[in-house]
């Protein structure tokens, strides 16, 4: 079974949380995982964001429902890195 | 179950507006039991302690109600205002979210400081009439006593702003006593 290692979305969230606290929220809700984002533009009410997840086995889905708790929406799959799993020897 | 609270505040900011509602509305509370006892106190002839503790108990009470309605009431539509105009933004509905929880939220916590502020600071001032009704030994009158708490209230409400603001703490709380010593003064001027 193949796990993702690494996954670059875009994320479009409003001002609050800010960067710093979205990501720490993130990241106490998933221990295990390096995040990252980059801010992209800023509008009036919103930002669009480029955010990187990075891990042994990166749970794509919580994270996302994560980032949908905190206000924000996925627009794109950016970047994925996915590993297989070591073939089973008999 | 706190630690969901504080990042509730910390995403809308509340924790600002609840200090703001808590001054605000605490001076209130402080000012009008000033009022209320200078009046007693300055009236021509000796009011019977029930009815001083009766009404200002009253005044409390009603401080604490409008507090908490007036506040609900504003913050609810300003909060659903802001959830509605972050929805369009975003282009999702946030119901479900930390935006959402926090606007339903935020205003039952921000109508309970605006409601209790009032509330606790009248009960700390009229402490001295219950502790003399009591039979309590006071250096001074429950009047005279009260009055001072006022004042002190006042004075220690200005040195929190002041501390807040960044400001020197003594500036700001003797200017709160000067508010409160010019309406007593006022008052003073009216009844004798």
């Amino acid at each position: 079974m193949s796990v993702i290692k690494r996954v670059v979305l875009d994320v479009l969230k409003p001002h609050q949380p800010n960067a710093l606290e979205f990501v720490t929220a993130l990241a106490d809700r998933h221990s295990g995982c390096v995040i990252r984002i980059t801010v992209i533009e800023v509008d009036e009410k919103t930002e669009s964001t480029l955010l990187e997840v990075q891990g042994d086995a990166v749970p794509y889905e919580e994270i996302v429902d994560t980032i949908k708790t905190l206000g924000a929406s996925v627009h794109s799959i950016d970047e994925v890195e996915v590993s297989s799993a070591e073939p089973v020897r008999d | 179950m706190i630690g969901r609270l504080r990042f509730l505040l910390q995403l809308t900011h509340a924790h600002r507006i609840a200090r703001r509602y808590f001054v605000t509305n605490g001076f209130d509370g402080a000012l009008t039991m000033m009022g209320l006892t200078m009046g007693f106190y300055t009236a021509e002839s000796a009011v019977a302690a029930p009815v001083v503790i009766g009404a200002c108990l009253g005044a409390a009470v009603a401080l604490a109600v409008s507090g908490l309605a007036s506040a609900y009431v504003s913050e609810s539509a300003e909060r659903e205002k802001e959830l509605r105009e972050l929805e369009q933004a975003v282009v999702t509905d946030l119901q479900d979210t930390a935006h959402g929880q926090a606007a339903r939220t935020v205003p039952v916590l921000i109508a309970t400081v605006n409601g209790l502020a009032p509330l606790l600071i009248a009960l700390f001032i009229m402490s001295p009439l219950w502790l003399e009704e009591a039979g309590v030994a006071l250096p001074l009158s429950g009047l005279e006593s009260s009055l001072v708490l006022s004042f002190l209230s006042l004075f220690l409400l200005g040195a929190f702003l002041g501390t807040v603001s960044g400001r020197f703490w003594l500036a700001s709380a003797l200017r709160t006593l000067v508010i409160a010593l010019f309406t007593a003064g006022i008052i003073y001027f009216i009844n004798t």
